[in-house]
């Protein structure tokens, strides 16, 4: 894992000393609240609905376990004992006090952590697949390369006021876990003759007008990667539309000049740019690799985790579901579930957090992810010591068998905590998970991915969810709107609206309509959701959700 | 009025010239012909507007070497971007350097240090 030299740490010192000092200046006048606001969004801090919200990158989602004590320790010290997990792979903390933030940010650089470009208009934390160094189908680690993009973007001068946010995001294996192709720059790595390098995607993002990111250049060596970013970034800061926020995002510039346009431009802008790179970037690189070389795999007998399969149906239950596939056989990577139906989805208790740093400690090599998806990984676990981290697991309520299935739910804060919201999120996710629960018809179901949004935002990637459930308000009433078919893979989907949406007390009646449909027409339990609706399109789904009149009132 | 800002402090305007202003939409395709210019201005309508940090920094790799001034609405905290990006100098409205005195802008004269660009540009070491 990366850990910080004495530039990096120097760097987020001087950074929390300056944001000390700029609240100190709002507070006796110098700056203007106008002036302020963007300077503390640039430092994580956004003013929500009931209160202040530190918003703290977990940079491409990976994170030791003195980090996460750490995290469990702000938050018993300075907010309400929980964190809430993002889908951009940061945590934040939803009631801390003005005057305590330089605090939180000082305890923060004192684990090799920050909260800087979690918000405003900059480049954002860079985001990676949070399986990265461990997954079985890995061609690439791609957090060296997200490491040094990170570097490159912090407090980048040019880059601190720009149109809009900026969002990055790199993948290094064929199954895309980190949705590169809803980002403003995805980011793929790979070969070409004997060269490392990657695949650019460009104007990708949900939102108000979803688009699939598409391709600006297929395959940039990793010498020109920094400069070609900056060359992007750089067009994008002249080009993107400042008259209407809504129309900023280089998704928006690169559909109204057209992807030929905007590789044109970039291409030429590059050119001025690549003679200012002096060539370290690629000996930084090096460097970095050096933090992420795997750990040394134990080589023993996988008995225990055998026997626990063979012998106890909640053990077998959970590994079927919270496992998947690690380059070294005699692994696994384990899903740690924050989905337990009822709870707030990717909310952790300090005590959590610190029981997953010390499964960290003891059995995952001391390393921790955080997934876009809000829950918590184990990349690196020997299969004998599953039964011994599962007791754990069961002992602190993160024993959800649910990873990929219908209750583990994207959810945005919504209208509980967010001031943007135009609906109620967390008590459709919760109440999603608890009917399911008690239907149990959840492992029946199998793979399924619900997103949702309360506001079109889209916070919740509710576009790119098999079922994708946005909140609207209409004339003061919540109004939920569903899209089927939506994929947020390496082919990614936008998906299609089925038609008028729902109250708040019939959009969970009408999810179980559409999973009852989908029960009734599939071809056998291998056929996902997905699949089948891909297959049959939207018709059987339609009319399950929308029953002609009359059947409605005989039901009734 | 207007103050002058440099590394050492705020300065009186010193510049007796022909100032080329150019605004925050200026298209960078057009910016090759002002290469030879001795001294150029770029308007800051609001300390949002980011677009004057990328000018300036098209400018510079255009080969103008001339005075490269922020002017408007630019802030103490922009002070080492502007910097970082190819201005020498910021002016200011008096009532802005009345509400941010000389010394929170000496805060960031400093603008050298703690610069990951710099660091990410420095040239090879190996052969």
């Amino acid at each position: 894992m990366y850990t910080y030299n004495d530039f990096d740490e120097a760097f987020v010192r001087e950074r929390v000393a300056q944001f000390s000092g700029q609240v100190a200046r709002r507070i006796d006048g110098s700056l203007t609240e106008e002036e302020f606001r963007p300077l503390r969004l640039m430092n994580g801090l956004y003013l929500q609905l009931h209160a202040y919200m530190l918003r703290v990158a977990i940079p491409y989602g990976t994170i030791n376990p003195d980090q996460m004590d750490q995290l469990a320790l702000i938050a018993e010290k300075f907010d309400k004992g929980y964190g809430h997990f993002t889908t951009r792979q940061n945590i934040q903390y939803n009631w801390p006090k003005l005057p305590d933030v330089p605090a939180i940010l000082e305890a923060l650089a004192d684990v090799g952590m920050h909260a800087i470009q979690t918000s405003g208009n900059t480049i954002r934390n860079v985001t990676a697949d949070h399986f990265a160094g461990a997954a079985a189908d890995e061609a690439y680690d791609p957090r060296p390369v997200a490491e040094l993009i990170r570097q490159w973007s912090t407090d980048h001068p040019e880059f601190q006021f720009l149109p809009r946010k900026f969002k990055v995001a790199v993948t290094g294996a064929s199954h895309d876990r980190a949705v590169v192709r809803a980002h403003d720059i995805g980011v793929v790595l790979k070969e070409q003759n004997g060269v490392k390098g990657a695949e650019v995607i460009v104007g990708g993002g949900l939102g108000r007008t979803p688009m699939v990111g598409k391709t600006l250049n297929e395959f940039v060596p990793f010498a020109d990667l920094l400069p070609y970013i900056e060359a992007t970034v750089s067009v994008w800061n002249l080009l993107g539309r400042r008259d209407n926020k809504y129309k900023a995002r280089i998704k928006i510039t690169v559909h109204e000049h057209g992807i030929d346009d905007i590789r044109a431009r970039v291409e030429e802008r590059f050119t001025q740019i690549k003679p200012t790179f002096g060539g370290i970037d690629m000996e930084m690189l090096a460097q970095i690799e050096q933090h992420f070389v795997a750990p040394i795999f134990a080589n023993k007998p996988v008995d225990a985790y055998t026997r626990a399969y063979e012998n106890d149906p909640v053990f077998r239950a959970w590994a079927d579901t919270n496992l998947a596939a690690h380059k070294n056989e005699d692994y696994s990577i384990v899903t740690i579930s924050l989905k337990k139906p009822g709870a707030t989805p990717g909310d952790a208790s300090a005590d959590q957090m610190r029981s997953m740093a010390q499964l960290a400690r003891d059995y995952g090599h001391d390393e921790l992810r955080i997934s876009h998806e809000q829950n918590v990984i184990l990349p690196h676990v020997h299969k004998s010591n599953l039964p011994a981290l599962h007791a754990v697991l069961k002992g602190n309520d993160l024993a959800t068998a649910n990873a990929g299935l219908i209750s583990d739910i994207i959810a945005c804060p919504g209208m509980d905590y967010c001031a943007l919201a135009t609906a109620r999120s967390i008590p459709v996710a919760q109440g999603i998970a608890t009917r399911f629960d008690e239907l149990k018809l959840e492992h029946e179901i199998g793979q399924l991915k619900i997103k949702i949004s309360g506001c079109i935002n889209a916070c919740g990637h509710h576009h790119v969810g098999h079922i994708g459930i946005l909140g609207l308000d209409r004339a003061g009433v919540e109004n939920y709107q569903i899209t089927l078919g939506g994929d947020g893979t390496e082919t990614t989907v936008i998906g299609d609206r089925t038609g008028p949406g729902f109250a708040y007390d019939e959009i969970i009646p009408a999810i179980e309509r559409l999973v009852h449909a989908y029960l009734n027409a599939r071809l056998d339990a291998e056929e996902t959701f997905l699949q089948a609706y891909r297959r049959l399109g939207m018709a059987p789904f339609k009319e399950a959700l929308y029953p002609p009149k009359e059947e409605k009132a005989n039901a009734a | 009025m207007s103050v002058i800002v440099q590394d050492g402090g705020f300065i009186a305007d010193d510049f007796i010239g022909e100032w080329l202003d150019l605004t925050s939409d200026t298209d960078p395709a057009t910016l090759k012909q002002y290469a030879g210019s001795a001294a150029i201005r770029i308007d800051f309508p609001a300390f949002s507007d980011g677009r004057g940090f990328t000018l300036a920094k098209i400018l510079r790799l255009s080969g103008f070497t001339g005075r490269l001034r922020a002017n408007g609405h630019v802030i103490a905290d922009q002070y080492a971007m502007a910097r970082r990006s190819g201005f020498d100098e910021v002016s200011i409205s008096d009532e802005l350097a009345t509400r941010q005195p000389q010394e929170q802008w000496l805060a960031r004269a400093d603008w050298q240090a703690h610069d990951y660009q710099a660091r990410v540009r420095r040239p090879a070491t190996a052969s």
